[in-house]
């Protein structure tokens, strides 16, 4: 079972950049994993590291200034390439939440899939939100999951769309399986009366 | 007013809400090898078991030999798969169906001969050729490993309801011409995308006079048009394929089986989001020429050119489809010579598919250089092949009757076409490198492919009827 919440109140990881492509996200050569976790070291692997191993001391994961459950990023975040991992690495690294003003739909689909919250948010509300968080990184964004609802540092707000059934799950906590086996009463009333 | 569709799928809904996907209830679960480790290792994490393991079924098929089957699973990533089956079987009381099992085979031949597969039933395996089982009237469709193990821990799965299409096909097919040739015929005119989105109800005259084993194989290829499934009203030969069989009801409870099953069909004017009609007189011996299923042809005509396909965005794709076969635009495919012929898979692997083909071969022989293969569907299939003397027909014709499995329909064990080779295969997918790395593929019938092996070449079956 994945955590649940309702409402996230947490620092941000401004990453400004658009069509961020799943390539970045994770690279192909990191897919070759039978599990579902440590994706979470390999997040934007090629952007972190020099040679592979030397951390860039300018990219936003290896700088203390910045840290959070909420990564924010630039238009059209998730293109390219289908795969799960991106959202799994995403959610790996700790993240619950990510923020940008339009989003590929499959990664869109596979991140609520793996309990990761996609807010869409309009241009303008997501230049604000970077102005803020780069003049005080330690303002806090809130995702107000029940009432689809997001506010930044200085009280403005947005409402976002989710999915009922997904909502649904990330309040509860629940996964696909752990939703389903939360309805077993249902399950073998059904089966008595067939 | 309602579809036969709709009703199946709605009585076996357990929870429906607005925005929700909805709960459906799954009476039987295949699975096999492939598509099942992840799923079990989940219920491992989770701590919990099969939920049903009565209405839970396995064998194993994708990656085994059909040769030596007594000996170990030479190749080691497909001994790990099948051993990792027997593994979880045994400790979650899962019913395998193990090589040299005398109900081993491929899964989708196996449940209805076996009478697991059962009119106005949900059923659900981790492949997409499921939709085979819709032919008995049934709602049957390939999930991903993930809803694998939501059926194993719950037996019901998280699904939004597909649209409903409906293809009729009326009229009298020709001689020579079988059930194989009418759905490549109609993923040759709806394309290999027509059916996305949608579950199709084939109906008409022309599929009522098909037998069980034809319905099958119509339903199988619903996937090749890119359909969630397909299936078919039963009727009297329904029931009398289901009767008497190892674990359909017996007896008085079939009787009253039937009673209910004689319900199951389409209302009077109910309402489809799509409809087809085609003609089954206008329909030949069909064959492929690309490298997906809706690139067919009848084999008396000739290859498209450039010019003459409609969609000029597929231009590209064509040019390397037709590069990757060696075929050229405009081209014909009557007497192109083939190197390989396999006669197998869920599609076509049935004793009706060896009988016709024994029928054909016997007393003729094969053209020399060609390799034929005959993989049956089942254990239970090969031994009525031997039974039936097919066995002997097949060896005097010298064609090699192999153990049952997926075989060379997916190249997984060691049954692989060469680069560069051409194979008539009476599978159902002729994308690049599915039968073997550079193999080609030409999809048609058992009739089609065994004049192939008698000839060497790609012939019109109708001139030796
Ligand atoms: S025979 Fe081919 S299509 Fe059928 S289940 Fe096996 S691999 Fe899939």
């Amino acid at each position: 079972m994945k955590e649940n919440f309702k409402t996230l109140t947490s620092t941000v990881v401004p990453l400004p950049i658009e069509n961020i492509d799943t390539d970045q996200i994770i690279p192909a050569r990191f897919l070759k994993a039978t599990t579902r976790e440590g994706f979470g070291d390999n997040l934007f692997r090629d952007w972190r590291y020099e040679n592979g191993t030397q951390p860039k001391a300018d990219f936003v994961l290896n700088d203390s200034t910045y840290s959070g459950k909420i990564l924010a990023a630039g238009k059209n975040f998730g293109c390219g390439s289908s795969r799960e991992h991106a959202a799994w690495a995403i959610y790996d690294a700790g993240f619950r939440v990510v923020v940008s003003s339009f989003f590929a739909d499959i990664f869109k689909g596979n991140a609520l899939n793996n309990s990761l919250l996609s807010v869409q948010v309009s241009d303008a509300f997501l230049a604000r939100l970077f102005e803020l968080v780069e003049a005080d990184p330690q303002s806090e964004v809130v995702v107000d999951l029940e009432n689809q609802k997001i506010t930044l540092p200085d009280g403005t707000s947005e409402s976002f769309e989710i999915n009922a059934y997904k909502k649904a799950c990330l309040i509860n906590g629940y996964d696909d399986i752990a939703y389903l086996l939360s309805l077993q009463g249902d399950i073998v009333a059904f089966e008595n009366k067939n | 007013m309602q579809t036969l569709f709709d009703k199946i799928w709605d009585s076996h809904v357990v929870k429906r809400r607005e925005g929700f996907p909805d709960v459906l209830y799954i009476d039987r679960h295949y699975i096999h090898e492939v598509t099942s480790p992840q799923a079990f290792n989940g219920l491992r994490k989770r701590g919990i078991g099969v939920f049903r393991t009565d209405q839970t079924t396995a064998t194993a098929d994708h990656n085994v030999p059909t040769k030596d089957q007594h000996l170990p699973i030479r190749e080691a990533l497909s001994r790990h798969q099948v051993e990792t089956l027997r593994k979880n079987c045994a400790e979650f009381g899962v019913e395998l169906y193990d090589l040299l099992h005398p109900y081993q085979g491929i899964v989708h031949i196996i449940g209805p001969e076996l009478g697991l597969t059962l009119p106005g039933m949900t059923m659900v395996c981790g492949d997409s050729h499921t939709s085979t089982h819709g032919a008995f009237g049934s709602i049957a469709f390939g999930i991903g490993t993930s809803e694998v193990e939501q059926v194993l821990a719950t037996q019901c799965v998280l699904q939004y309801k597909p649209r409903r299409m409906r293809i009729n096909v009326n009229g009298q097919l020709g001689k020579g011409v079988l059930s194989k040739d009418i759905i490549l015929y109609i993923i040759s005119k709806i394309s290999a995308s027509g059916g996305n989105g949608y579950f199709v109800e084939y109906a008409g005259d022309a599929i009522r006079g098909l037998s069980m084993e034809a319905r099958m194989t119509i339903c199988n290829m619903s996937i090749e048009m890119g359909a969630r499934g397909g299936l078919i009203a039963p009727d009297q030969t329904t029931f009398d394929y289901v009767k008497g069989r190892r674990f359909a009801p017996q007896g008085e409870d079939f009787e009253k089986v039937v009673a209910y099953w004689q319900t199951l069909k389409t209302d009077e004017g109910a309402v489809f989001d799509k409809e087809y009609d085609f003609d089954a007189d206008d329909i030949g011996p069909m064959i492929t020429y690309g490298t997906n299923p809706g690139m067919g042809i009848k084999v008396t005509e000739r290859i498209p050119t450039l010019e003459e396909l409609k969609d000029i965005s597929e231009h590209a794709s064509f040019t390397k489809s037709l590069e990757y076969m060696g075929l050229k635009p405009g081209g014909q495919l009557l007497g192109q010579k083939v190197d390989y012929v396999f006669i197998g898979s869920c599609t076509n692997a049935r004793i009706e598919d060896l009988r016709l083909v024994a029928d054909f071969v016997k007393g003729k022989r094969k053209a020399s250089g060609v390799e034929v293969w005959i993989i049956p569907g089942s254990k239970q299939v090969e031994k009525q092949a031997q039974e039936e003397g097919l066995d002997q027909v097949f060896e005097e014709a010298g064609f090699e009757l192999r153990g049952p499995g997926c075989s060379a329909c997916l190249g997984m064990n060691e049954d692989k076409v060469p680069a560069g080779k051409y194979c008539i295969s009476t599978s159902n997918r002729n994308f690049e490198g599915r039968q073997g790395p550079g193999a080609r593929t030409f999809l048609a019938s058992p009739l089609s492919a065994a004049a192939a092996a008698v000839t060497g070449r790609v012939e019109d079956i109708r001139e030796y009827i």
